[in-house]
This record gives structure tokens, sequence and C-alpha cells, in this order.
């Protein structure tokens, strides 16, 4: 495995918050890797800073050896990174086939807008929504808007794609089926960091977990040896919740 | 159906044209220099959703560039396309400064522009003539010549503006302006370069009215700070691109034609209160056809399925 992200000492200030503390960590490739915490944590920030939507403030980003921390996002979406959003951000009135078809016109290498197109149907029937494609996005429920973000990411042919809370908002059938796809995803040789603050989402399919609390990283290892992280506990569960259950193993 | 609507249209218009005289010519260049102005605000402010107030700056600035040019001895249709390169040159400049304003704080920074230009024609009088304005050089030709070559001139800029805005609605430009005006954050992040694609649209939004601004300077043969500067030259094409259909192909061209329809009828019926009428009705069409005259022309049958 080689670094195909690493992030050396990163901060991030807005008016004088640290939303992200001298934050060191790298990422694999085919790797999928949990990045979670609590609320507040500064997981949104960290992908934020990554894709040069918030640069940082301190610390540098280097993605495949390049110095990426002070490139123009779109530079960066081109280079191979790409992100969905935490609170969907389709094109509401554009059709579910030109939402996809965008992200292969500008960042996916697409040589025109038909190839773009066609790229896009592929696309939306690889996460089942190729039966709207010529709907308006704004029509479509939750769940397939979420489908719908993945599909526009993977149109960006990306090397690494953050996945921000993919499955909030969604009912425990819908979580399963986004997680069978992420795998899917994975196996197609794409690098994933999954975002999430519920644990249990994530434990099921990272490789590796990496934990941050107050913009701080906590811990980094393999998932079972993070979940029994006292660091980890206590900031999931409080300080004497942990200390208690240090006691008393269940 | 839409077809004969059209073609009935059109020759309802050669027919005025021919028989119409003077003020039918007259009426018609009016429309032609409208059309150019709204499909050139349509492209920055319907597709891109930026909304500029800065047309009648790029418009004056090519009366004042084309007129000067003239003046120290350029051919008159260079100085047309010169006084349109320039416009744009000064849009794509600007734009790569005030274009990452959003909303209120752009239309403010490009109504700005305005101003700012024309106090620069203000001071600089020596060169521009100031507040005395500037003579342009006489045409030959009879009235009746002259009336048609600048019609032709100025139709010619329409179809011109017409087709470009095709090729924009249709090209890569038109698909990314669609997807930073629903979502700029969601474009970039896709790899959309905003700047680049934004200051292209503004730069197209120049070229075209400061081209109509030398012709127009031409044919009037006297312009002035306050004549070519006057803020309804950026207000009226977008009142005409609200009116016909925001973002749309055609919309902005059947809002110029309704547009100076309406004015030309209120003016002459109801001459001490025609502003205030004209906005009244605007402010009706506006409010019952939130999507323009064009979302009526595609409720309509198609030819051949009706």
């Amino acid at each position: 495995m080689s670094a195909l992200l690493q992030i050396e000492r990163v901060s991030r200030t807005f008016k004088g918050l640290r939303a992200i503390d001298d934050v060191s960590l790298s990422i694999n490739t085919g790797e999928i890797v949990g990045l979670i915490g609590p609320n507040g944590a500064g997981k949104t920030t960290l992908v934020n800073l990554v894709t040069g939507m918030h640069p940082a403030t301190a610390g540098r980003v280097r993605f495949m050896g390049q110095d990426i921390t002070r490139l123009a996002p779109n530079r960066i979406a081109e280079l191979g990174i790409a992100r969905t959003f935490q609170v969907v951000q389709p094109f509401p009135r554009m059709s579910v086939g030109d939402n996809i078809a965008a992200g292969a016109l500008f960042a996916g290498g697409a040589g025109s807008l038909t190839a773009a197109r066609q790229r896009a149907r592929e696309l939306a029937q690889q996460v089942a929504i190729d039966d709207l494609f010529d709907q308006p996005a704004a029509t479509l429920t939750l769940a397939r808007r979420k489908r719908l973000e993945l599909a526009k990411s993977l149109a960006m042919t990306p090397k690494v794609l953050f996945l921000d809370e993919v499955n909030a908002g969604l009912n425990p059938a819908e979580i399963d089926d986004a997680l069978r796809l992420i795998s899917k995803i994975s196996q197609s040789g794409i690098t994933i960091v999954v975002i999430e603050h519920l644990m249990k989402v994530v434990l099921s399919i990272s490789t590796r977990l990496i934990v941050l609390h107050h913009g701080q990283l906590i811990a980094d290892g393999p998932p079972q040896d993070v979940v029994r992280d006292a660091r980890v506990a206590e900031a999931y569960l409080g300080k004497r919740y942990a200390e208690a259950s240090r006691r008393a193993p269940a | 159906m839409r077809m004969v609507v059209i073609l009935v249209i059109l020759a309802a218009c050669l027919a005025a044209l021919v028989f119409g005289g003077n003020y039918a010519l007259r009426l018609a260049t009016i429309f032609a220099m409208y059309a150019t102005l709204a499909l050139s605000w349509n492209i920055i402010g319907g597709l891109a959703g930026y909304p500029s107030f800065a047309t009648a700056a790029f418009f004056g600035l090519g009366t004042y560039a084309s007129a000067i040019l003239q003046s120290s001895g350029m051919p008159m249709v260079f100085a047309w396309l010169l006084g349109g390169i320039i416009a744009a040159g000064f849009a794509a400049l600007i734009g790569l400064a005030i274009l990452h304003l959003k909303g209120h704080y752009f239309a403010i920074a490009s109504l700005a522009l305005v101003e700012v230009v024309r106090e620069l024609v203000n001071i600089n009088d020596r060169l521009t003539g100031g507040g005395m304005g500037l003579n342009l050089p006489i045409t030959h030709g009879s009235v009746t010549q002259q009336a048609v070559y600048f019609l032709g001139a100025m139709a010619t800029l329409a179809l011109i503006t017409l087709l470009s805005a095709a090729a924009v609605q249709r090209g890569k430009l038109g698909f990314a302006l669609r997807c930073i005006q629903q979502n700029e954050d969601a474009a970039v992040m896709l790899g959309v370069n905003a700047r680049l694609y934004k200051a292209a649209a503004f730069t197209l939004s120049a070229v075209f009215p400061g081209i109509a601004g030398g012709i127009y300077a031409s044919w009037v043969h006297y312009i002035d700070p306050s004549d070519v500067f006057d803020i309804l030259l950026s207000v009226k094409p977008l009142v005409m691109v609200l009116v016909g259909g925001l973002g749309t192909l055609f919309g902005p061209v059947v809002g110029a034609a309704v547009f100076l329809g309406l004015e030309e009828a209120v003016w002459r019926s109801f001459l001490t209160v025609h502003a205030a009428v004209l906005g009244a009705l605007i402010v009706a069409l506006i409010l019952f056809l939130p999507n323009g005259l064009m979302s009526i022309a595609r409720r309509l049958p198609k030819a051949g399925q009706a």
C-alpha cells in the first residue's frame, strides 16, 4: 500500500476557533477509511480542507506527491478527489442525467457533452436511478438524491472519494443498500473515505478508522482496536460513562 | 402550428418594412438593438444567474470607443467592431474582479460600473467632449438609404448575437453556466472552473452591446454621456428577458419585440404618464407569467403533433 493522500500537520481556524487542530494522517490506495467523530468534531471541515473549499490555514495536503494545499477546488476535483455533500447538492432544475453528466464533462475527462451523457447513463444504471434519467433532480426522494450524489462523484472518475454522511436520514434497508454500493465502488479500485458520526454504520465496511474530536485526531487504526480505545469511548459517551464501562467490562 | 405563427409574423414584419416608411425602419432598428442587448444580458443574467446592470456601461463604452476611433480616421465598420472588442476586454478584466460577488452585491457592483465609466467619459473632455457630447461623421446617402443601411447593420448584429447565444446554450459553456446558476459551490466541486466560465459569460454579454453602441452612435450622429450611459439601457434588457423567458434562447427576442410594442403603444396613447403605465403593464406580465411568454409557446401543440 502506498500513501495516496497525505495530510501533514494541518490546521484550520475560523475567527479564532480551531476547527481542525494540527491533524496528520494519510490515506492509502484501495482503503475504505471510516472518518468518525461526534457532531462538531471537524469531519466536514477536514473534507472541505482537502477538497480546497476552505483551504488549510497551516500545514500541507499532498495528493499523489503533489502539493494541493492552495489549489482551486475545481483543479483538485480534476486531479481526482471527489466528494459528496452531507446536505445533498443537486442542480435541481437539470435532469438527473445532466447532473451526472456534469461530473463527467468537467472533471471526468469526457470529451463532449454526448460522451458525458453516455457515461451518465451507465452510472445511473449502476446506482439504480436510470428510470428517472430525464426527470428534474428536484423530484427525487432523499434516498435517491443521495445515490445521485454518488453517481455525480463517480462520473468524475475519482481516485479517492469522500462520502460525507451518505447514510444520514436513510432507513435501515436503504443503509444496507448504500453500504453494498460502497463496497462495490471500492472493488472497482476507488479509494474511499466514509464520514459518519454513527460508528455502527462504518464498522462493517471500514478497513481502518480515524477518529476526530474537537478538531484533533484522537485515534487511527484497525476498527477493532479503535473501538476499544478509552479516549474514543470518552469522546462518544462522556468521561464518567467511559470510566464506568472500564470498571465493569460488558 | 408553431411554424405557421412564425411565418405569419415574419411576413407581417417584412410588409411593414416595405410599406411602413422610415418610421417602420426606425422601429425595426431599435428592435434589433433591443434584441441584441437582451440576448447578451441573458447569457450572464439568465444562464449564469448573475443579475448584471452593466449593459449600459458596455453600450456606452462601445459608442465612445467607436466615435473616437472614427474621428481619428478609422473606417466605420472597423470602429464598431473594435468598440465591441474594447467593451469585451473591459468586461473580462472587471469580471475577474467582481464576479466572486453574488446576488445583490454583484448587481450593485455592476451598477456602479455604469457610473464609473460615465464619470471617466465626463472627466476626459478633451477626448470625449465631456458633457458637450461628440458629433460623428455624417454618412452619405438619402435619409431612407441611411435608415436601411443601419437597419441592415443592426439586424446582422442581432442575428450574430442570436447564433452565438444558441452556440453557448448548446455547448459546454452553457452547460457550465446552468450548473453555476443552480448551485455554484457544487459546480466547482464537480470540476467546473466557475471563475473562467463566469468571466467568459460576462465578456460575451459585453461584446455585442459594445458593437451595438458603435452602430447606434453612427446612426444618430451625436452622443453624450446622459444618453448612452442611461441606466434604462441596463434595466430594459433585463425586463425584456423576464418578459420573454429567463434563460431561454428565443425569450429575449420575443421580450424585446413585446417590450418595444408596449413602449410605442403606451407612449402614443399616454404621453404624460407613459412610464407609469408601461411599468404597471410589465409588473402585470411578470406577475402573471413568471416564466415569460416563451412558456406559452411551449404549451402550443408542435407542428405535426396536432
